[in-house]
């Protein structure tokens, strides 16, 4: 019965998207406010349906309802219950009403808090939003209903896949989908602008949080992933370029480039139908990462169950969406009013280097990623491109990239002295030097230059970071005191802004720590003996069979020590499963915040007497993820800035009068 | 001209979109190889470092025999694996691998962690080999008859269906003929 209640609320809810799309759009062309006024209601209404479907999907998975098809594929019995909640989206049906959750609790936001939004733009844009959820509430009902019954039910089901039950993945996708589904309002907004023809700072102060927010939890998103795969893969390694990783890069590559962009409209009303052509493409990259995943195109370890029919239907949605979007642009944009100019040396120009060198990764992600597809459908033959390809072609946009990240922050707007804002950047200029010096001299000169290169970044984007902030709250020219007054007055987004490229820093220190300087250790070892690592010594204690809920495991045991002190108890594991007849390394890792040391127990060796036994040495590993974990909260703080609560423009932008500067780019 | 440059966007997409529904056509893994039925190139491949045994064409003959070409970088193998190894080690039907383009110490350790169904592995440093072999990317498997030709070819990663569909009769079939 409950299955059914929440079939039947999918179904609901998209004859509300239907309300939510129709009638606004033509109230908001006619001017008719009762027509326009229906889209509020009809989001939160669509809000409310969709989680009573997905309520009633969680509640089958809960009690393991074995009629509901959904459940037997993807659940078991013994499952542990975390598993049991996290599995409703651990599949491909469930994950698209967590999809569309997500789309309508953004929706009913909009509608709940968009008061002071105008009225045809805030009806246009809950129309998108009606728009795309009738997209994939088609979808879910014609090629993915997750609430099919078994007849008869099985007594028990398959059991998730179980490098899926893991604490990190099962809180992986929401965030995710958070990120993905986030830049879909990015997108309404940008679609309701161009119907609207006008865009203006106070519309980029509405895109401005959604973009964060979506930023925000990709970002974690993406982390998470990684972080997974980091323990779970079992060989330290923490991103692969798989085609699926790089489709939630990519929206996050042109999603950081459009939280820059939107800054420049919001401040200095200029770049805006550039903004808009990045709101368009960020939430398409979002959809083309949907499609990728789930139609086969590309084969990936990630990948969900393949459906040529769900992968038509996701083609036609992308052609709609963004074929429509972008035609409308192409319509629409061009009767945009370009707005204040600015000389190339300005803020404006640093975020525009900015947003060329971001949307250029975007775009050689892309090609590296979509290269094999078009080389097979030229019949060149088939390829894998692999992390060398993506070494090769994104690491030396990065570099100028996070080197310019920390100088913009010190240029004015409009017009800025390059070479005044360097000398500010002194400080971080020595802090670098004596940073590349101590890593040539603790690593012996050892590593690849390029991991020099690293270092020198990482610190560069850390203390020029500091020394900006520094600067605005004029840390030691004024008295603490005052210093700490400043601090607390300076808006969120600058707080904000200061937090996210210090992180980012972080993150650099730990990927060019890691790459370069990681040691291992892989032999077979019995009970008994020690293997040494990084001043480390492992003791391979002893190993014996123990049972979880639903797996068995052989558990080994090893003391670390360090010149005979005890550092820590690392107990490996090697889980069978038996449903699925998979095995699975549970890694053990004992981290400090400057390494990890990371144990992997292995086969046992053909006599049965010793243990394959990988032992690794990851330097700075951690920072990572710290650096990922610090981005997303920069992001959030940023989020809480005032202007974006009440919505009162911060300052009008002063200068529309035409300052001697040459054509601005991309207006 | 400047109206053209907005029209770009949505031209580039037809690009992407036409290249997405052509793709779409055709099946990732269905590949016919020029080499089904014919021997195997001729080739000699050394074993990884502190192993006794390579590949080569001349150990071939005799069984029938699946060659996975794989490589520690590459995610669809390490979930192909635990197939192959039920399949070497279970359904009793000898594995050899050609280690594609991979650093040695990268493979004893991806082999390590994954353990080793192969009754020998001949590596392929610098993908020539796997070129005669007309691979493509990995993870790829043949399925050599007991005179060393090339009957069968699967392009991706070996599933549980793969195996029991079209793997195992074939294999039934070669041994006896």
């Amino acid at each position: 019965m409950i299955p059914e209640l929440g079939h039947y609320a999918l179904v609901l809810a998209l004859f509300v998207a239907f309300v939510q799309a129709g009638p606004p759009l033509i109230g908001a062309a006619t001017r008719n406010a009762a027509w326009m006024n229906v889209a509020g209601p009809a989001a939160i209404a669509q809000m409310l349906l969709v989680l009573v479907a997905y309520g009633a999907l969680t509640w089958a998975h809960v009690v393991s309802d074995f009629s509901v098809q959904n459940v037997v594929q993807n659940s078991h019995s013994l499952k542990p219950m975390l598993y049991k909640v996290s599995g409703v989206w651990g599949n491909h049906e469930g994950s698209m009403v967590l999809w569309i959750v997500m789309l309508t609790l953004f929706g009913a936001a909009v509608a709940a808090f968009g008061r002071n939004l105008p009225p045809t733009l805030k009806a246009r844009v809950l129309a998108v939003q009606g728009l795309i959820g009738i997209g994939f509430l088609l979808f879910i009902l014609t090629t993915s209903n997750p609430f099919i019954r078994v007849i008869p039910a099985p007594l028990d089901g398959n059991d998730l896949n179980p490098l899926l039950q893991d604490p990190g993945l099962a809180f992986h996708p929401p965030f995710l989908y958070a990120g993905y589904v986030g830049f879909s309002m990015a997108f309404s907004f940008a679609v309701a602008a161009l119907i609207e023809g006008r865009v203006d700072p106070a519309w980029a102060r509405w895109v401005r949080p959604w973009t964060l927010a979506a930023w925000s939890t990709l970002t974690m998103g993406i982390a998470l992933g990684s972080w997974w795969a980091y323990y779970e893969l079992g060989w330290g390694g923490w991103w692969y370029w798989d085609p699926v990783e790089n489709a939630s890069f990519m929206p996050w590559l042109a999603g950081t480039a459009l939280l820059h962009s939107a800054i420049v409209v919001e401040k200095r009303d200029a770049l805006k139908s550039w903004t808009i052509l990045l709101a368009i493409i960020t939430f398409s990259l979002s959809l083309m990462g949907t499609f990728l995943v789930r139609s086969g195109i590309l084969t990936s370890v990630h990948a969900f169950a393949v459906d040529p029919a769900r992968g038509a239907f996701i083609l036609v949605l992308l052609a709609i969406a963004t074929g429509g979007s972008l035609l409308l642009y192409s319509l629409r944009a061009p009767a945009l009013k370009a707005g204040g100019l600015f000389a190339p040396v300005s803020r404006e120009g640093a975020l525009v280097l900015n947003n060329l060198l971001l949307s250029t990764a975007t775009a050689t992600v892309f090609i590296g990623t979509l290269y094999p597809l078009f080389l097979d459908i030229l019949k060149m033959g088939k390829v894998s491109v692999g992390p060398p390809f993506f070494n090769a072609t994104f690491v030396p946009i990065a570099i100028p990239l996070v080197a310019a990240m920390v100088v913009g922050p010190f240029l004015s707007w409009k017009r800025a002295d390059l070479g005044a804002a360097l000398t500010r950047l002194w400080v971080a200029g020595v802090v670098v030097v004596v940073c590349v010096a101590v890593t040539a001299y603790l690593t012996a000169g050892g590593g690849p230059l390029l991991a020099l290169v690293g270092v020198a970044l990482a610190a560069w984007a850390i203390v020029g970071s500091l020394v900006e902030f520094a600067e605005r709250i004029r840390l030691f020219r004024v008295p603490l005191a005052d210093s700490w007054t400043r601090a607390v007055h300076l808006p969120r987004s600058a707080w904000g802004m200061t937090i996210a490229h210090t992180f980012m820093g972080v993150s650099i220190a730990g990927m060019t720590a890691t790459s370069a300087w990681q040691s291992e250790s892989i032999e077979a070892m019995r009970p008994g003996q020690t293997a040494s690592l990084a001043g480390y010594e492992f003791h391979f204690d002893s190993v014996g069979p123990v049972a979880g809920e639903n797996y068995k495991a052989d558990r080994a045991v090893f003391t670390v020590t360090k010149d005979g002190q005890p550092v820590a108890t690392l107990t490996p594991e090697r889980r069978s499963y038996p449903v699925t007849r998979m095995t699975t390394t549970e890694s053990a890792i004992h981290t400090t915040i400057f390494s990890d040391l990371y144990v992997a127990l292995g086969d046992p060796t053909q006599n049965g007497a010793a243990w394959i036994v990988r032992i690794y040495h990851h330097p700075l590993v951690p920072w990572i993820w710290i650096g990922g974990v610090g981005m997303m909260l920069g992001g959030l703080v940023s989020l809480t800035d005032r202007r974006f609560r009440i919505g009162a423009p911060e300052r009008r932008s002063a200068a529309k009068a035409g300052v001697s500067a040459p054509a601005q780019p991309a207006e | 001209m400047r109206r053209l440059l907005y029209l770009l966007p949505f031209l580039l997409f037809i690009g992407v979109g036409v290249a997405f529904y052509l793709g779409f056509q055709r099946d990732p893994r269905d590949i016919p190889s020029a080499l089904i039925d014919k021997p195997v190139p001729a080739f000699d491949l050394p074993p990884l470092p502190g192993r006794a045994e390579g590949l080569s064409s001349a150990r071939l003959t005799g069984d029938v025999t699946l060659v996975n070409v794989f490589a520690s970088w590459c995610i669809p193998c390490k979930a192909e694996h635990p197939v192959i190894t039920r399949l070497a080690r279970e359904q009793g039907v000898t594995v050899r691998a050609i280690n594609h383009k991979d650093k040695a110490e990268d493979a004893l350790s991806w082999l390590a962690r994954n353990g080793d169904p192969y009754a020998s592995i001949g590596v392929d440093l610098d993908g020539r080999t796997s070129i005669d072999w007309g691979v493509y990317g990995v993870p790829e498997s043949f399925l050599i008859d007991r005179q060393g030709r090339i009957r069968f070819k699967h392009v991706g990663p070996l599933t549980p269906q793969v195996i029991e569909e079209q793997i195992l009769p074939m294999v039934k079939h070669l041994r006896q003929g």
